[in-house]
């Protein structure tokens, strides 16, 4: 209620153009980079750019990617989807079944087919019926955890007793990028200041790679082009900010609803047959831990756009990826996330607006003090660094969130 | 009128258990299992008197988690944020017990409190950042479970709050002396909590609060409308904030039947999953204190026969999946019923106007 107001009085036309042109995005990514060689040469801590990290990071990222586009697609047409850790459970579940059964690439069609489906239940609850939607998705959460259970005891073979893991499936062929690959690394064991550093990201980005990454990569921008570009893009945003208006315009927004809904489950459903089937070869019970919804926590962290929600997964992967290989990693990244910080304050100060720099000024000093303070972070506060984040975004960022004003909200055809 | 509600208000979650009932039969039947032994195992198996015990134990778990979940529906609330809230509660009543030397009395009642203090203030963050910053509490809340269960793990490290007893792999905290700690009472074979009697006066306090007190007419106003709350000089976001802490508090609470009477101390063994019981509870028990018992007494009876079920060669998770289509079609049930009252409503409507307009001719 409060953001609607503010928003609109709010400009902020200095710093925004500081983020819009493509130019300057480069800039302060190589900035950022620039920053990260700095520290890591300094700490001495090379796990962070090593090409280990960056493969990991990319693994970690693409379920937290494919459950956020998830989310976004449901919420830009106004449907909020809380069932993506269940819809995700449906794919991790299929994937493996019938990756099992028919070869990995079955098993990813068949978690497509299926994650449309549950999409379509919600839609037909949510849509149709008209019932809550956190009720919904919460049931369908219930439902997926419950019923992958229940079917892995009747169809899986008992591993010695243990039937909460699935038989294994082959494994995707991966490939590395001729040519570049190679001189990336080469690069990379030069041991040159910033040079290398880049050089040992990208090599983890070119080496061994699957193929179903790049094609899942590529939504990005379809679903970036289909938002912005496209009719029914037009549509389904117009659908998720004001259904009444739309309808009086002749869109049949209930179409609408339950074409992005049940896209945004086979989304979250893909991204969980990418976790049995690329990022390990089974299905384990609890696989997805939660992934759906830090999926949702990085459309808010990502403002409801696909670029958005990309960055937001990227980081969050990032940070699992340094936790599950080496969690020293994490100070450097502190120390990092407060040269950023610093950095902002004295961008802000320039700029007089002393409110944003004030608190930029103050979390980095509050990085400068965990630095000195704390030794190793524990590994469970890593964990949740997304939905503390999330939190953080929402707690001082609110107003300059724009997310789909009805999303959320119930909406009947032909009432108010 | 009133009739009709009452119908209507049994009719629904009776719908609604026939129907999840069906879908089950027949899931069974697909399975190759006859649906009426089964149903017939659960049930003899589920009201032993030994079993009964566990579930009213049980129950009362899930009641004090029910009723925090309606005290925030009543608001249009939808605290999901009770798993962190119920965490927060029996962690910090269990370190505060096992730390302080009381009376008996007195000491449990520390406990207690701190407990409910523990939940409420962390239902706070939720309840400032949905008042003051506008934000869903429903995304909030999902954040802070997780952020909960992070902080606990971490303060249960071993050279912080926890310990290892020998001989276990679990890490608890230090357990709470003898006066801190809640007789149990014998019933059939079993011991039950004498918990459930706070539990009891907790069902019996929310339906005076909500019925009898200004504060419980307000909530509701509030609940039912925001702005005619406000516009006639109720302090709605103040309600709403005071409302998210109220229901953490009693959330809080969830824990301590086990806490006080059975474990002594919190591990990482305490199950989680209360928010969405919770939440189930009081929709299949329309926030109603009665209600909300009989949908507990129905959870854990479901989940303390679900075992049996292994030796008729079904999964026991089936429960799992039969919860969920229950609150499904509770949920679906009242949306329909509530379509239905709303259309003979602007039937007799419709049809008192066309009388005035004969009339006045």
């Amino acid at each position: 209620m409060a953001t609607d107001t503010k928003k609109e009085v709010k400009a902020p036309s200095k710093v925004k153009s500081l983020f819009k042109s493509p130019a300057r995005i480069t800039l302060m990514i190589a900035g950022l980079f620039f920053i990260l060689a700095l520290v890591e040469s300094l700490t001495g801590a090379t796990d962070i750019s090593s090409p280990g990290t960056s493969g990991a990071t990319l693994r970690f990222a693409i379920p937290l990617l494919m459950a956020g586009l998830g989310g976004l697609w449901a919420e830009r047409a106004g449907v909020i989807n809380i069932g993506l850790e269940g819809m995700m459970i449906v794919g991790t579940w299929t994937a493996a079944w019938f990756g099992y059964l028919h070869g990995p690439l079955m098993g990813f069609v068949a978690a497509a087919i299926f994650g449309l489906a549950s999409g379509f239940f919600h839609a037909i609850l949510t849509v149709k019926i008209g019932i809550d939607q956190a009720v919904s998705g919460l049931a369908i959460n219930l439902i997926a955890a419950g019923g992958a259970r229940y079917l892995s005891g009747v169809f899986f073979p008992p591993v010695g007793g243990d039937r909460t893991v699935s038989p294994p499936v082959d494994s995707f062929p991966t490939f590395t990028i001729p040519v570049i690959a190679p001189i990336l690394e080469k690069i990379d064991s030069q041991n040159i200041f910033f040079i290398s550093n880049l050089a040992g990201i990208l090599h983890g980005l070119t080496k061994d790679v699957s193929l179903v990454t790049i094609a899942l990569l590529l939504l990005v921008p379809l679903t970036s082009w289909i938002l912005w570009r496209s009719k029914f893009g037009l549509r389904m945003r117009f659908s998720g900010e004001n259904p009444m208006a739309a309808e009086s315009l002749g869109i049949n927004v209930y179409r609408i609803r339950y074409i992005a809904i049940s896209v945004s489950g086979m989304l979250a459903s893909l991204g969980g047959a990418y976790l049995a089937l690329v990022a390990s070869s089974v299905y384990r019970e609890g696989q997805t831990a939660g992934r759906g919804f830090i999926g949702l926590a990085t459309v808010i962290f990502g403002n409801w756009r696909p670029g958005g929600v990309f960055a937001g997964s990227i980081l969050f992967g990032f940070t699992d990826a340094l936790r599950v290989r080496q969690s020293e990693s994490v100070m450097s990244l502190i120390m990092v996330a407060g040269i950023v910080a610093l950095v902002l304050s004295i961008f802000y100060s320039i700029n007089r607006r002393w409110k944003p720099g004030l608190i930029s000024g103050s979390l980095a000093l509050v990085a400068w003090w965990i630095h000195q303070r704390v030794d190793v972070i524990p590994q469970e506060f890593v964990t949740v660094f997304p939905n503390f984040a999330t939190l953080i975004v929402l707690t001082f960022l609110a107003q300059r969130l724009t997310p789909p004003a009805m999303a959320g909200m119930p909406y009947r055809r032909g009432s108010e | 009128m009133k009739k009709d509600r009452i119908f209507w208000g049994t009719v629904a979650p009776l719908a609604a258990l026939v129907s999840s009932l069906f879908l089950v039969s027949a899931i069974l039947i697909l399975r190759g299992a006859n649906p009426i032994t089964i149903f017939q195992v659960m049930i003899s198996y589920g009201f032993e008197p030994r079993n009964l015990v566990s579930e009213l134990n049980q129950t009362v778990s899930y009641y004090l988690a029910g009723v925090a979940a309606a005290i925030g529906f009543k608001m249009l609330l939808f605290n999901i944020g009770i798993d962190g809230q119920y965490r927060m509660g029996a962690f910090f009543g269990a370190v505060v017990g096992a730390a302080v030397s009381l009376p008996p009395v007195l000491h449990v009642l520390l406990i207690v409190i701190t407990a409910m203090l523990a939940g409420g203030l962390w239902a706070a963050i939720a309840g400032y950042l949905k008042v003051r910053r506008g934000v869903s509490e429903v995304i909030s809340n999902i954040m802070l479970n997780f952020i909960a269960a992070a902080i606990i793990a971490f303060l249960l490290g071993e050279d912080l709050l926890g310990i290892l007893p020998e001989g276990s792999q679990n890490v608890q905290t230090r357990p709470i002396p003898l006066s801190g700690q809640m007789p149990t009472f014998k019933l059939f074979d079993g011991e039950i909590y004498s918990f459930i009697f706070v539990a009891i006066f907790v069902g019996i306090a929310y339906w005076i609060m909500l019925n009898k007190t200004v504060f419980g007419f307000n909530l509701r106003a509030t609940g039912l409308s925001f702005r005619a709350a406000r516009s006639s000089g109720v302090n709605a976001p103040g309600m709403i904030f005071i409302t998210t802490v109220l229901s953490g508090a009693i959330a809080g609470l969830v824990g301590l039947g086990t806490l006080l009477s059975d474990t002594h101390s919190y591990s990482m063994a305490f199950p989680s999953g209360f928010a969405f019981t919770g939440l189930s509870l009081a929709l299949l028990g329309r926030n109603h204190p009665v209600g909300i018992f009989f949908a507990a007494f129905l959870w854990s009876f479901l989940e303390r026969a679900a075992p049996v079920l292994e030796y008729e060669g079904v999964p026991p998770e089936i429960v799992i999946v039969m919860q969920g289509t229950i609150v499904l079609s509770i949920v679906v049930a009242y949306e329909v019923v509530a379509r239905i009252n709303l259309r003979q409503q602007q039937r007799a409507v419709g049809k008192a106007n066309v009388e005035l307009v004969k009339e006045s001719k």
